[in-house]
């Protein structure tokens, strides 16, 4: 099935089964790594990208509802050479152990505070649902807050 | 004999009228009686957990044929379709997913608040079923289509592996469905 959407900005067509997981697509097909296969069944968060401004974890998402989305993954969060305050409050707070998790992590986090500029503990408790197998909750949301901040004051 | 018979007819019309109310208490006994026992039987598929699960009375979600709190601290939100950032769709899609077998649906949301059904008694789940405030504004030929048409509904009868299916087949539950609101859409009191 020939599927055509726009990728970091980027028009892209390609010819994949529609069951195909829309992470499987960016990750083996378009070759960006940066989304990650967690458990493949929606509940790790790993796999965290974002549909026309909502996030989603790709790897339960069939590849034929991406025609004509607007999706963005990891690696076009932030326009080339620069980093989002996601990114760099996730610097600032050295939050990754193992790293593996992190960039659903961030993926979901940006969309959060488009939504939520200035969250609480409570907004990030019912909004962050990721797993982190390192436990690094607690560094995130301090830099939850610290990307709020800098953000608010871009 | 006659004057038991007639007494009887008597005491089922008060009986039958009983159950139902406002213009629908004209119902002849016949009617209101099948009405009810089809009401009774639909309500088998109602209180399934396939139905129960997204027909919650607080904000959470259940899923599982144990009806388990949805995983994830999974929330109403707003609009019923989850918080800003954990929507519905951030996991559920149109149709059931093949390789992570999470369950999907044309738009798969939580109904209305007011449509939960969890902790009701049958009276009381007819009665949120009938009152247009509750149900969504819903005609009885609204609530017919709902009930029989609507794919999210319809899901319940295709909704993917390791989830059992409501104790009526689809046309057996459109059909009982059909002659409640047929013969007067009567619910128990």
């Amino acid at each position: 099935m020939k599927i055509e959407f726009t990728l970091n900005g980027t028009p892209q067509s390609v010819d994949v089964p529609e069951n195909m997981p829309l992470l499987w697509v960016v990750r083996d097909v378009l070759n960006l790594k940066g989304t990650k296969f967690g458990c493949g069944k929606a509940m790790c968060g790993a796999c965290t990208l974002h549909i026309d401004g909502d996030a989603v974890r790709s790897c339960s998402y069939s590849a034929q509802y991406a025609q004509g989305k607007n999706i963005t993954t990891i690696e076009g969060l932030a326009p080339e050479g620069s980093l989002h305050p996601v990114q760099q409050a996730w610097i600032d707070e050295v939050v990754p152990q193992c790293g593996y998790c992190q960039p659903g992590f961030m993926m979901a986090v940006a969309n959060l505070l488009d939504k939520i500029p200035n969250p609480s503990d409570e907004d990030i408790d019912d909004n962050i649902t990721n797993l982190c197998r390192c436990g690094t909750y607690y560094r995130m949301r301090k830099a939850i807050h610290r990307a709020a901040t800098l953000k608010n004051n871009l | 004999m006659k004057k038991i018979a007639v007494f009887s007819l008597i005491v089922f019309q008060i009986i039958a009228l009983g159950f139902v109310d406002g213009k629908q208490a004209t119902t002849p006994p016949e009617n209101a009686k099948a009405s009810l026992q089809a009401f009774q039987k639909m309500l088998t598929v109602l209180k399934h957990n396939r139905c129960m699960n997204c027909h919650p009375s607080d904000d959470h979600p259940l899923q599982g044929d144990d009806a388990h709190v949805h995983l994830f601290n999974v929330q109403r939100g707003k609009d019923n379709q989850g918080l800003p950032t954990m929507r519905c769709n951030t996991c559920h899609q149109k149709e059931n997913n093949p390789y992570s077998n999470v369950p999907g649906a044309p738009h798969w949301q939580l109904p209305a608040k007011s449509m939960g059904w969890q902790g009701l008694s049958d009276a009381q789940i007819g009665e949120v079923l009938l009152n247009k405030s509750k149900n969504g504004g819903r005609s009885l030929s609204e609530l017919l289509h709902h009930m029989t048409k609507d794919p999210l509904v319809l899901w319940a009868w295709n909704p993917g592996k390791n989830r059992e299916k409501p104790p009526l087949s689809q046309q057996e539950f459109a059909k009982s469905v059909k002659t409640w609101i047929d013969n007067g859409a009567v619910v128990p009191k």
